[in-house]
């Protein structure tokens, strides 16, 4: 499904500033694989799927997704297999502009862009239903700005509008991490549901042990460009946030110090 | 009575100018890119359609060489963004800069007069019996209403809400599969294309073709935009939006119109657009401002004396 093999990524190479964020990484995922990503700040996971998603470019190895080589392939034509959500609740939607328009470009990834009508009435019909099933009243509000809805209310929608179109992969960096602890169960259970359902392949980013031990079959960690821990079935499910902290300090003979993670 | 005929003669003006102004709002606002391309486009429209004219092109069929001419000027500055990274600001510079020679060598000399050419406007004057002023006012009003139409139309459409969305969220419209590079493009032509139509028109119906008479669009475009959403407020609906730029553009030459009246010299007419639109862009910064330490000093009083009730409670 997704294959990354001895990938590499320096940032600002040859400079003071130089910094080596994926280091010589491999991952390989199964179809409907939903992965949960932990490790400390500045461990590489973001890199790893802004690599995945085309973002920036690798400087080393390769990386497949459904068998296609997509290590050159720039972002807006990846984009057709992968569907996103972001940390920051303003990255994923364009806030001037209407719910609904934003769920109609969303609808339209993945497809040539014409001189047909943005949107169409019967379309209108499915993303109320749609935002339905969110249950946060939107569906009454399809032609408000998205500016004008909060961090949770935007995240829920830019979940919405990533799996609209079934992704091959959905990639999912700290997504809840913005929002208020009642918010963030809610994107989280709604975040499940529509994996389960759409039977979706999902690499997860999260900063709370308890959700990466819960949710999904299987759980990497990673720390300095790499991963030092890989865990899935059985095995993850008897997991301890204890156990975790243990591997990391084993892998990397560090202290774990990040307060974000033993506070959850 | 002067005074009525340089107010008819401005709003015409200003009707013409207004195409202008909404090809500036392409860039500026929906795109959010500041493309200073805009006082080379206008000029390379009035300096082709004149030159056309004066190689015996038809004065309508002018107009079509101008759109494409102002449509390329876009791509250039967008090639120079896009493909090259050179920021917005400096690609727009580059190629007006550029464009001054380019249209130095379109018409081979700094003006090309059309008194003696058969304008669109003669033919209309002709053919209608109305006078200049007119048949200017009315041709511009048609050529706007039809443009907003357009512009209306084009930016419902899948292609025109991916440009839309651009200048919103260029990080999300790439995570939605369009090239960024694309709408960009598309969004700068469209506005060099608009911009040139709006040069060769005027050049048409002022009777020549300067080389230097783009100096400054920029600003009278931004000066018509921002006296747009003075009247109107920012939140319109697309249509209306595009509507009050034209009447921001008249309302702009009817203001000049009149310091002229009053005895302004036309030498200090663009220090005067350069203050107006500094002061109109300054206005909603200082008002906001002083909402905001109103607002906190209205929260300290407030604070204040419920800290005394609270302590006449306590006692
Ligand atoms: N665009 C960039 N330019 C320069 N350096 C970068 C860039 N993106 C990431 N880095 C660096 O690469 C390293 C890995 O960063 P990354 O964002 O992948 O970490 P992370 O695991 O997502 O951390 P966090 O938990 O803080 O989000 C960091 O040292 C970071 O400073
Ligand atoms: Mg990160």
């Amino acid at each position: 499904m997704l294959e990354i093999s001895h990938v590499s990524k320096t940032f600002n190479k040859g400079t003071v500033n130089e910094k080596k964020a994926l280091d010589d990484l491999n991952l390989k995922l199964k179809e409907e694989d939903f992965v949960t990503v932990i490790g400390g700040n500045g461990a590489g996971k973001s890199t790893m799927l802004n690599m995945v998603a085309g973002v920036y470019p690798i400087d080393a190895g390769t990386i497949r997704i459904d068998s296609t080589d997509v290590s050159l392939m720039p972002e807006y034509k990846r984009a057709r297999l992968l569907g996103r959500v972001f940390q920051d609740p303003m990255m994923g939607t364009a806030a001037d502009m209407e719910i609904q328009e934003n769920l109609a470009m969303a609808y339209r990834r993945g497809k040539n862009r014409g001189l047909s009508w943005g949107i169409t009435k019967k379309e209108k019909e499915t993303y109320h239903e749609a935002l339905k099933r969110l249950g946060l009243g939107l569906e009454d509000r399809m032609s408000s700005k998205v500016g004008l809805l909060s961090g949770g209310q935007r995240q829920a929608l830019t979940l919405l509008m990533a799996t609209l179109q079934r992704p091959k992969l959905l990639l999912l960096d700290e997504h809840t991490a913005a929002l208020d602890p009642r918010t963030a169960k809610k994107v989280l259970e709604l975040t499940r549901e529509i994996v389960e359902e759409q039977k979706l392949t999902a690499l997860m980013v999260t900063h709370n042990m308890k959700d990466a031990i819960q949710i999904g079959n299987r759980l990497i960690m990673m720390h300095e460009g790499r991963i030092i821990y890989d865990v899935s079935g059985e095995e993850k499910q008897k997991l301890q946030v204890s156990d975790l902290l243990e591997k990391f300090e084993e892998a990397s003979g560090e202290e774990f110090s990040n307060d974000r993670m033993l506070l959850s | 009575m002067g005074i009525l005929l340089a107010v008819q003669g401005a709003v015409s003006q200003g009707v013409l100018w207004g195409i202008m102004a909404l090809g500036v709002y392409m860039t500026y606002r929906v795109l959010n890119i500041a493309d200073l391309t805009v006082d080379g486009s206008f000029a390379l429209g009035g300096s082709i359609c004149a030159a056309m004219m004066t190689l015996g092109m038809n004065p309508w069929l002018s107009l079509l060489v101008a759109i494409a001419a102002g449509a390329l000027s876009g791509a250039v500055t967008g090639f120079l963004h896009t493909k090259c990274e050179i920021p917005a600001i400096l690609a727009g510079i580059l190629t007006q800069i550029g464009l001054y020679s380019v249209n130095l060598r379109i018409m081979g000399r700094s003006n090309t007069p059309l008194l003696k050419l058969d304008t669109m406007f003669k033919q209309l004057m002709a053919a209608t019996g109305l006078s200049s002023a007119w048949v200017s006012l009315i041709t511009g009003a048609v050529f706007c209403a039809v443009l907003i139409g357009a512009l209306y139309w084009f930016f419902g459409t899948e292609i025109g809400s991916a440009i839309r969305a651009t200048g919103n969220n260029e990080n999300m419209v790439r995570s939605l599969g369009m090239n960024t590079n694309v709408t960009k493009m598309l969004g700068l032509m469209l506005g060099n294309a608009l911009i040139a139509l709006s040069g060769a028109l005027v050049s048409q119906s002022q009777g020549y073709a300067d080389v230097k008479m783009g100096t400054g669009a920029i600003v009278i475009g931004l000066a018509s935009i921002i006296i747009g959403e003075v009247l109107f407020g920012r939140k319109l609906a697309f249509g209306t939006k595009l509507f009050s730029i034209v009447v921001g553009s008249v309302i702009y030459r009817i203001i000049v119109a009149v310091v002229l009246q009053l005895g302004l010299n036309t030498d200090d007419l663009k220090l005067l657009t350069a203050i107006l639109v500094a002061v109109a862009l300054s206005i909603p910064v200082m008002l906001e401002k002083r909402r905001q330490t109103a607002s906190y000093k209205a929260s300290l009083n407030g604070n204040h004396k419920e800290e005394q009730e609270g302590g006449h409670a306590g006692n």
